[in-house]
């Protein structure tokens, strides 16, 4: 029987949003480029493709919403580890209302909801870094104090720390998990910098994987039922044209929420 | 004694004639005290007092209540003509991990390891370094007994009563060789887990309360169980029927499982809490942030709230030492840093930080060492001896796989059971520093329920009380006997109690006891040059001390100053970051003084030296360091270091600090600062033994000190705390940096580390007493102490006065040795009420005068500290300067009087204005004295941004209950 704290479990479902048209000219950048919201859309049908058929998860996609036009980046709305989904306060207000989907979405998948209901707190999926031990919060733009403390009551059995993001939008933008103890991390000082600080936080040694560029470090690791261990990454091909993708921040991390099953 | 002989046929260990005699002398001291000594009055100990014999009292009177028959026998023996003692058997009570008592009698003598491997033998547990006894001690607080110490001398107060713990979590219990040690550590990790100290999420209790059930009552089995059996269970602080539920679920899919495998599941589930085996310390970090500092078997974890904000692996931590109320770590640079740096954080008092000094001692060695260090042999060391003495965990695996008995049976009780009623249940969590972080406000709502059934502590309220017995009787006896038993004497024998108290030195510098200082006064001597600049070094010492306090990235105002500014430091060679006090200082401060005596002898002065270079050293490196924290380092030396890894930069240091040890000066020093620290009145003894001028002058200065508390009392009529803090003018330097800092409880604790001290090296100390002895004004001193707390007493029935007097001397800054200055004077004329410490002389005989009074029953305890800046007062005698203007302003607020006066004064060409404020707060002990003072000076900073502080005198005064007749 395994034990419950088993790393990353196993993945079974993914829950993804779609793009809405007002994403073109309402979303918020940190870039201004165009973007091709036809391509876009393009891309996204890819990435929902690639996890329903060929990973075999259960894909929970949301109607994307015009009044959100951030909403397919879902995995700010929320956090989930184990059997329990936190349903997040997402620190630009324009994105509040993403989470009341996701959280009806969650709840419908059998998962204890733990919401943020505290007025000062603030938190952006993209801040939380899960290793399979433990969790890092990116304290950013978007991310605070309150929203991690929160997030550590809501996943007790797990030490949370806190990292902050000098650079960047999210924690999670220049890093994440590669696999179980492997760390993604891209080449940049800032990202660097906040390498050293986990593993300076952290009782647990990771192994890391430089990337180039920043934004490469964005990959998705799932462990499949049937399928062992899975990188979804950016291709080599796809990555110089990912410049417009990376002013959006649209990568594939960020518009995938993986939900793993426990191991009992 | 007939009466005892009764307590002998007890005795069942054969050493007790041998004892007995070593007993004579103790009895007589204490017979010697006790005449005078109101020992009825258990509560109306001053602190000062507590050092001599307090414990013994109290162990005494705990043989009573518990050997019935012995109580009035044991009364007697104290009385000085009955020289014989006979060992005694002392009852103690151990709290075993599945809840139950184990009684066993011990030797009263009895050294920690007797009683823990007379605990394990009835455990029948041989993988023992994992485990250790606790003892609650005043606060309640668990405090670890050291296995080769007297557990008469760990023990406060209050009865015998022990709990058996897991002190080192081994992060794989797997590889513990024997299921009976998975046994105990599974029953601690449930009641970690219950009483909320080890968090988990919901499925993680639930995971944890099965396996913890199919350990206990075997399969799951509806007939024999019935439904409702896991309600009478403990799973978790906040234990739902859902949780119930979820557990009965796991529970049935266990069948065949034997206990031993739900143990191994449940440990292999436990281990990887995030919070497991951390013991968890509150703290706040150098800007005065509420954290945690979480020591486990890796290193050091930060914790804010809930979250990890930092964590030092123990070979990142070069260095651990605290002083006083604080706790630094020195940290090897890293990868991009070239130097080390030092964190400091503030414990709420000093116990604490020692608490939490020694688990980190005793982790790392555990843990990070193949083989404990070795002890400092020398009994004389500079520092705490304390070192952790058990088995590492390495070795205590290569001890374990040698174990070659059959898998004993385990006999495992059930746990308690609680009835319905009760499900509210709570977790059992006693201390506050215990505590688990904060938890959600259903963890509060568990503590309420501290005193659960599951953990059985002793009551903390006795133990109160009895340390307060202790305390009186301490004082008392210095008083009092004059005779050939010194007080040092009875320190000396009686309790002795922690050797690694000793070092606490900052403490010593800084704090003296009013009923010390009086007696000082009376020998007027200039202090030879040596002795003046040993005094400069040990003020630099505690000066830096003061600064590191802070240290870190957050400097205060006044640490920023000190650092910035050069002048401080007179003596080029000396750490520029600190500032040494001036000679001026000496006379002022007690602290001082103390150390001038050391140097009188040629032993002393030696170590005197040593010490002084090392700080320099150590300061050196600090600066260098960019960090802003360069003051703690050097402090550390004087008191417990530890260096961790052993990496020590300087093998200079290292060296000195051996040599230092040799030397019996040192031990004198030590003893000194000891004393210093926790009681003045001892130390002042003794030097006056050594030399007289040196005496003279600081009695002066002690003298100074109380004085000031004792007329703002008079005056104030409230009586409670007088805090004045005085600020001078604004063009002077920044030196005058006075931390005030937490005097929390001080008093209690000061007088257990005394007698510590005393006892490691008796030889010296006996030697010391006689002098003492001889030395005809001791009682005097504690007299006009008393006296001088009288009036404060006598107002309202407050428990606690607290002074602070903090004065600010700005002025000029460029001939500090030069002439003597006319500020001094001007300070007396504005101060006048609050400190008169520069005059040492005159105020010495004031304080003669108000000590002759003989005031009627004072029941109070007084202490008095004086933080001053170096430059501040240099000589006695200076030019009064010609006064402008002086104003006076009173404000209050429901809690605190402030009093403000404003001098100005031209001395030289120089004008200056001088701005003394007595603070004085009245109230509860709940108030937070500390805390009020802090945030007095921080007042005094703002408003006077331009102007510095240069000298804070704290006094403090706790009145107590009322008892019978005094002196």
């Amino acid at each position: 029987m395994a034990g419950l704290m088993s790393g990353f479990g196993h993945y079974t479902h993914a829950v993804v949003r779609g793009i809405p048209a007002s994403l073109a000219k309402e979303a918020l950048r940190s870039c201004q480029a165009e973007v091709d919201l036809a391509e876009a859309r393009r891309e996204h049908e890819e990435y929902v493709e690639v996890l329903g058929t060929r990973l075999g998860l259960e894909v929970v996609e949301l109607p994307a919403d015009e009044s959100l036009p951030d909403c397919v980046f879902v995995e700010d709305a929320a956090v989930v580890c184990g059997d329990t989904a936190l349903i997040t306060r997402p620190g630009a207000e324009s994105r509040r209302r993403e989470t009341e989907t996701m959280k009806s979405a969650l709840k419908e998948l059998n998962l204890n909801i733990v919401e943020m209901t505290d007025e000062k707190a603030t938190l952006d999926g993209g801040d939380v870094l899960f290793t399979g031990r433990e969790f890092f919060v990116g304290l950013s733009k978007r991310t605070n104090q309150r929203g991690a403390e929160i997030l550590a009551d809501a996943f007790k059995d797990y030490a949370v720390s806190t990292v902050p993001v000098l650079e960047g939008l999210h924690l999670k933008s220049f890093c994440s998990m590669g696999g179980p103890g492997l760390i993604v991390i891209g080449s940049s000082e800032p990202a660097q910098k906040a390498l050293k600080i986990m593993q300076q936080m952290s009782d647990h040694r990771y192994d890391k994987l430089t990337v180039p560029d920043d934004l490469a470090a964005n990959c998705i690791y799932m462990n499949l039922p049937n399928k062992g261990h899975v990188l979804l990454h950016p291709t080599a091909e796809q990555y110089p044209e990912s410049a417009k993708e990376d002013c959006r921040g649209n990568h594939a991390g960020c518009s995938g929420l993986m939900l793993k099953s426990l191991g009992f | 004694m007939t009466s005892e002989s009764g307590a002998d046929s007890e005795a069942k260990q054969p050493r007790e004639n041998k004892e007995t005699e070593k007993e004579k002398g103790k009895a007589k001291a204490a017979a010697a005290a006790e005449p005078a000594s109101p020992q009825n009055q258990p509560e109306q100990f001053p602190a000062a007092a507590g050092h001599s014999t307090p414990a013994r009292k109290e162990q005494e009177q705990q043989e009573v209540d518990q050997v019935s028959h012995r109580s009035s026998i044991s009364r007697l023996s104290r009385s000085p003509l009955k020289g014989v003692k006979k060992t005694k058997i002392m009852e103690c009570k151990v709290a075993l991990l599945d809840g139950s008592d184990f009684t066993l009698n011990l030797e009263k003598r009895a050294r920690g390891h007797v009683l823990f491997d007379k605990i394990c033998e009835h455990l029948n547990l041989l993988e023992k370094d994992y485990f250790g006894i606790t003892c609650r001690d005043v606060e309640n607080q668990k405090n670890w007994i050291d296995p080769g110490k007297e557990l008469k001398k760990q023990i406060r107060t209050g009865p015998w009563n022990f709990a058996f713990n897991v002190k080192f979590y081994p992060p794989d219990p797997a590889q513990l060789t024997e299921d009976i040690t998975r046994y105990y550590l599974c029953l601690q990790l449930r009641d970690d887990v219950v009483s909320g100290r080890l968090p988990c999420s919901f499925a993680t209790h639930t995971v944890l309360g099965s396996y913890a059930v199919q350990s206990e009552l075997g399969d799951y089995d509806p007939e024999e169980l019935g439904s409702d059996y896991i309600s009478e269970l403990r799973f978790a602080p906040n234990q739902t029927k859902e949780l119930e539920e979820k557990v009965m679920e796991l529970h049935k899919t266990y069948k065949g499982m034997t206990p031993a495998e739900a143990e191994i599941h449940f440990l292999e589930n436990a281990k990887k809490l995030s919070m497991y085996g951390v013991d968890l310390h509150h703290a706040k970090d150098s800007e005065g942030v509420e954290i945690m500092l979480g020591v486990c078997s890796s290193g050091l974890l930060i914790y804010r709230d809930r979250l990890r904000i930092n964590r030092f692996a123990w070979p990142k931590i070069l260095k651990i030492s605290y002083k006083r109320n604080n706790f630094y770590i020195k940290i090897r640079p890293g990868e991009f840093e070239q130097f080390e740096s030092t964190i400091g954080f503030k414990l709420p008092n000093h116990r604490a930080a020692k608490r939490l000094w020694k688990v980190c001692v005793e982790h790392h060695t555990f843990f990070r060492l193949v083989s404990p260090e070795s002890q400092p042999k020398k009994f004389l060391s500079l520092g705490s001896k304390f070192r952790y003495s058990g088995r590492t965990q390495a070795q205590s695996r290569r001890a374990s796989s040698m174990i070659n008995r059959l898998a004993p049976l385990v006999e495992r009780s059930s746990s308690k059971r609680y009835n319905m009623s009760l499900s509210l249940d709570g977790a059992p969590i006693a201390e506050n520093h215990e505590t688990p972080m904060k938890d959600s406000a259903a963890a509060g709502a568990a503590k309420i329920l501290t005193k659960g059934d599951l953990i059985t502590t002793v009551t903390t309220e006795k133990k109160a009380e009895e340390e307060k017995a202790e305390q009186e009787d301490a004082p008392t006896d210095a008083a009092e006997t004059q005779e050939p038993t010194t007080p040092l004497r009875h320190d000396t024998k009686t309790d002795s109690e922690q050797t690694d108290f000793a070092f606490d030195g900052e403490m010593t510098a800084t704090e003296s006891d009013a009923d010390d200082d009086s007696e000082m006064r009376t020998q007027d001597t200039s202090p030879p040059e040596e002795m003046l600049k040993h005094q400069t070094n040990i003020s630099e010492l505690k000066r830096s001390f003061l600064e590191t306090g802070e240290s870190s990235p957050g400097l205060t105002e006044w640490e920023k100053r000190l650092s910035s500014s050069p002048a401080h430091s007179p003596r080029g060679d000396e750490a520029p970051m600190i500032e040494p006090l001036e000679l001026q200082d000496t006379k002022d401060e007690p602290p001082a003084s103390e150390e001038t005596k050391e140097e009188v002898e040629p032993k002393t002065t030696k170590a005197a030296e040593y010490l002084v270079k090392y700080v320099g050293d150590s300061v050196a490196t600090d600066l260098a360091s960019s960090s802003g924290l360069h003051g703690i380092s050097p402090s550390t030396t004087m008191d417990d270091d530890v260096f961790m890894d052993g990496t020590l930069r300087e093998v200079d240091e290292v060296a000195e600090r051996e040599e230092i040890k040799v030397s019996p000066g040192a031990v004198r020093q030590e003893v000194y600062q000891a004393i210093s620290d926790k009681k003045g009145t001892l130390i002042i003894l003794k030097e006056a033994d050594d030399k007289v001028d040196a005496e003279g002058k600081e009695t002066g200065a002690a003298g100074e000190e109380e004085e000031p508390a004792l007329r703002g009392e008079a005056e104030g009529g409230e009586n409670e705390a007088v805090m004045g803090v005085e600020i001078w003018s604004p063009k002077m330097e920044a030196n005058g940096v006075t931390q005030i800092k937490g005097t929390d409880s001080p008093k209690k604790a000061m007088a257990s580390w005394i007698s510590e001290v005393v006892k490691t090296e008796a030889t010296e100390v006996v030697g010391a007493s006689t002098k003492a002895s001889d030395a005809p004004q001791p009682g005097e001193e504690v007299q006009t102490e008393q006296s001088k707390s009288g009036p404060s007493q006598i107002t309202p029935p407050e428990s606690s006065t607290t002074s602070l007097a903090v004065s600010t001397l700005g002025w000029v800054p460029s001939s500090e040795k030069g002439p003597p200055e006319p500020e001094e004077k001007v300070v007396v004329a504005t101060e006048t009420e609050a400190a008169p410490a520069e005059s040492t002389g005159p105020t010495g005989c004031d304080v003669v005068e108000v000590g002759t009074k003989e005031v009627p029953v004072v029941h109070t305890e007084t202490k008095t500290i004086t933080y001053e800046s170096a430059e501040v007062e240099t000589n006695g005698d200076v030019d009064p300067g010609v006064l402008l203007s002086a104003q006076t302003i009173t404000s209050e607020t429901t809690s605190t009087t402030t009093t403000t006066h404003i001098t100005k004064t031209v001395k030289g060409g120089i004008s200056e204005t001088r701005i003394e404020k007595r603070i004085v707060i009245t109230g509860d002990t709940d108030i937070d004295h500390d805390q009020a003072l802090a945030q007095a000076i921080k007042e005094a900073k703002e408003q006077h941004p331009d102007m510095s502080v240069t000298k804070v005198v704290v006094h403090k005064e706790t009145e107590i209950t009322p008892e019978e007749g005094e002196d």
